[in-house]
């Protein structure tokens, strides 16, 4: 680089990334009294402006299938601006015979602005899961050191859901849940013959006002984002308070390059691209709060070698990149002849399931390892681009015949998706491509990906479950998965579930783990992780929560730390 | 169009604006359908009768029109695919992708071929009887199983049946059809009417 600008400004904190684990790191520490410096990759973000609440399909003149129909293959363009799965100039790379998909945001927020808002707590067992099965580690953190964290996120990001006492998920802070749609009625039906647990479920939306906040008005489009930030987005519920202190600097269009040390292996600047000029600028600061998503983490750590950290900052334990893992993922859909007879009615509701199955086998001995949840959906949902292709592929024809079976078969099927637990595996990680840099000059990320028999017998056991719910309604499972091929039992690619955690995980032993209970790198007290890479398990609740709970946790660490003049 | 999307979002912001001022207020439903309102008017005042279409030629135009129909008529319920705007639809999303304009502008061609070679004229000159002859064939698989000639046709017909549905059931018409209720601001989520036994 031919010019570097250096900022004169010495900041408390740099916070890399405003999702969820940067927005919470920039709320705590911003009330804590310190001055942060926020770095986001992409641009800020204008509710009343990109979102499209309240919008019908023929408001747009693509439908909501994108130019081209491009739209239609994946997420609809109705969706929140909020990331891709390739994003032009920024590649990154499968091994050989490896396919992992990385979903990446570039916007203020990141990934909250679209996420399912699914709020789940690990539970007890779920941090010690090594002690009791073998397999993969324990956390150096027990529940109840992360508990009062979950408390105070759910307290101020607003989580519905019901006291249930179910062991493999702990109950939470919760605002009331909302009424359930006629197809959450007939599963729960189907699921207490099964004995399967099916309880309301823990969503990041507001039934009720809290924090200034408005309750949500129930048109069934969290997805589009919230234009009155009913539903929790680190850019609209975590960035705003932190602002408001005025002690929160937020720079967008930098994309972080390298953090640099000083001779004695103190971070002490991050260098990052502008994107507007195209430059290359630095922000320094006492200490340096990691949140760029996991596996965005685990790339900037590794681009950060120095004389003092040849292999990548903190990185003595060869752990970052490694223990990466997804949720597992296998989906199908049932036709449910009962619905056929339901009058029309509004059927929106929250912008997410009301009801789900959390993992319920956790008293028996099982195939596999862990567990998995089943989220689910369908109904009158507001018509769009696509949802007749399995009725045409199936029953062909046209004319009349076609109308009337659409009119007979609309708001009669349900599809249902596991999320499950993947235990790390040596042939699951991510590293420094040696070839390929991306447009800033950054090199970009090589990726491995294997699923072990653990996952697919998980993937095989929801497609069971899926099958027998919807014969228990009376209903037709539609889903045919074969046993052998890529994707066994429909299990995803990995990355599908846009869970990617555990590439600098902490752990009691600075051999094996990159970061301590807090977060903190073992080799660089000054910088800290806060977003999906800390995890050290991966069970089937959604990571968000989690990755909020430990991020308000480090980050008041760091306060007190910043109070008692360690950092 | 500009003036539409404005009006929406003044009025989103409005909202927005309300939201900061009383916690306890509610989006006025009203509000949302003054906005849909707008669009609707907007639209309703633009020219429908003369489009020229950014894709296709005039004369497979008029055949994808004659298809939309076949493929979702109107009824004593409802109008039908033409009516609902999907040959606009589709001609615009096919203008924009090459696999599109291979799969149908090359599909009216394999039909148009396959007409003349029945019946001696183009599809949209064939007569209502013809044209059923040729759709009771393409519009189902397992034709193409017993004839390959037929395959090709069976393929093109299958997407642009999919396409059809896409355009028909994103329209204003086609929704209603359907009976769907919501895309609006409620107070509380009334939850399921009695399930019928």
């Amino acid at each position: 680089m031919a010019q570097v600008t250096r900022s004169p400004k010495q900041y408390d904190v740099c916070i890399i990334g405003s999702g969820a684990g940067g927005g919470v790191a920039a709320k705590v520490l911003t009330e804590g009294g310190l001055n942060c410096a926020m770095l986001e990759a992409g641009p800020d973000v204008h509710p009343e402006k990109d979102f499209k609440m309240f919008m019908w399909p023929y408001d747009l003149s693509h439908r909501g299938a994108g130019v081209g129909g491009h739209a239609s293959q994946d997420f609809s363009e109705f969706l929140a601006p909020n990331g891709a799965w390739h994003i032009q100039g920024e590649p990154y790379t499968s091994a050989p015979g490896n396919d992992f998909q990385w979903f990446r945001s570039r916007i203020v927020g990141g990934r909250t602005n679209h996420w399912g808002r699914i709020a789940l707590r690990f539970a007890p067992i779920d941090f010690k899961s090594k002690t009791r099965d073998g397999l993969g580690d324990d956390w150096p953190i027990s529940y109840d050191d992360l508990s009062p964290y979950y408390d105070k996120v759910e307290s101020y990001i607003g989580v519905f859901g019901t006291k249930e006492n179910v062991s493999s998920a702990p109950d939470g802070v919760f605002l009331p849940p909302p009424k359930p749609r006629c197809t959450e009625l007939l599963v729960k039906k189907a699921c207490d013959k099964l004995n399967i647990i099916c309880i309301p479920s823990r969503l990041a939306i507001l039934t009720k006002s809290i924090n200034g906040r408005l309750p949500c008005h129930y048109c069934g489009q969290c997805g589009r984002g919230c234009v009155t930030g009913s539903n929790f987005s680190s850019s609209q519920v975590l960035i705003p308070p932190a602002m408001k202190t005025g002690k929160l600097t937020l720079i967008t269009g930098a994309m972080a390059r390298e953090i640099l040390v000083d001779k004695d292996g103190k971070a002490n600047a991050v260098s990052y691209i502008d994107k507007a000029t195209r430059s290359e600028k630095r922000i320094i600061a006492r200490a340096i709060v990691v949140a760029a998503s996991a596996c965005e983490s685990a790339r900037l750590l590794l681009n950060s070698k120095s004389t003092v950290f040849p292999a990548g900052l903190a990185n003595s334990s060869g752990a970052v990149g490694k223990y990466l893992t997804d949720s597992v993922g296998s989906s199908g859909h049932g036709y449910i002849p009962q619905l056929e007879k339901m009058p029309p009615h509004n059927h929106d509701g929250t912008g997410g399931m009301h009801m789900y199955m959390p993992w319920w086998k956790f008293d028996r001995k099982n195939d596999f390892p862990r567990g998995y949840h089943i989220e689910f959906g369908g109904g009158r949902d507001m018509p769009g681009i696509g949802m007749f292709n399995g009725m045409n592929r199936e029953q062909e024809g046209y004319g009349l015949t076609l109308k009337q079976r659409a009119r007979k078969e609309y708001g009669c099927h349900i599809g249902f998706a596991g999320r499950g637990e993947m235990i790390p595996n040596p042939d699951t990680y991510c590293e420094i491509d040696p070839e390929v840099v991306d447009e800033w000059g950054i090199p970009v990320l090589r990726f491995h990906f294997k699923w072990s028999d653990y996952e697919l017998l998980q993937a095989k056991d929801m497609q069971e479950t899926f099958k027998a719910i919807v014969e228990t309604m009376g209903g037709e499972y539609k889903t045919h998965t074969s046993i052998r091929g890529d994707l066994p039992f429909g299990i995803e690619p990995g990355g599908k579930i846009i869970h990617e955690v555990g590439t600098a995980r902490m752990g009691a032993d600075p051999k094996t783990s990159v970061l301590n209970g807090f977060c903190q790198a073992h080799d660089v007290k000054n910088l800290f992780v806060t977003d999906g890479a800390p995890l050290v398990t991966n069970p089937d609740k959604n990571p968000t929560l989690t990755i909020m709970a430990l991020s308000w946790r480090a980050s008041e660490y760091l306060l007190d730390e910043a109070r008692k003049g360690n950092i | 169009m500009a003036n539409q999307s404005i009006s929406r979002r003044d009025i989103l912001r409005t909202l927005a604006v309300g939201a900061a001022g009383s916690v306890l207020q509610v989006i006025p439903a009203k509000a949302a359908a003054y906005a849909h309102q707008m669009v609707h008017k907007e639209k309703a005042a633009s020219p429908t009768g003369n489009y020229t279409p950014k894709y296709f030629s005039a004369t497979q135009y008029a055949t994808l029109v004659a298809l939309c129909d076949l493929i979702i008529p109107k009824d004593e319920k409802s109008g039908g695919a033409v009516e609902a705007g999907a040959p606009e639809f589709i001609d615009l999303l096919t203008s924009e992708n090459e696999k599109y304009q291979l799969r149908l502008g090359g599909g009216i061609f394999w039909l148009d071929g396959y007409s003349t070679d029945h019946y001696g004229k183009r599809f949209v000159d064939c007569t209502a009887e013809q044209k059923k002859e040729v759709l009771d064939l393409i519009a189902f698989r397992k034709n193409a199983k017993q004839d390959t000639a037929l395959s090709q046709g069976v393929s093109f017909f299958s997407f642009l049946r999919n396409m059809t549905c896409d355009g028909y059931y994103t329209s204003k018409i086609g929704i209603a059809d359907l009976g769907y209720i919501g895309n609006t601001s409620l107070r509380e989520f009334p939850g399921c009417p009695p399930l019928p036994e």
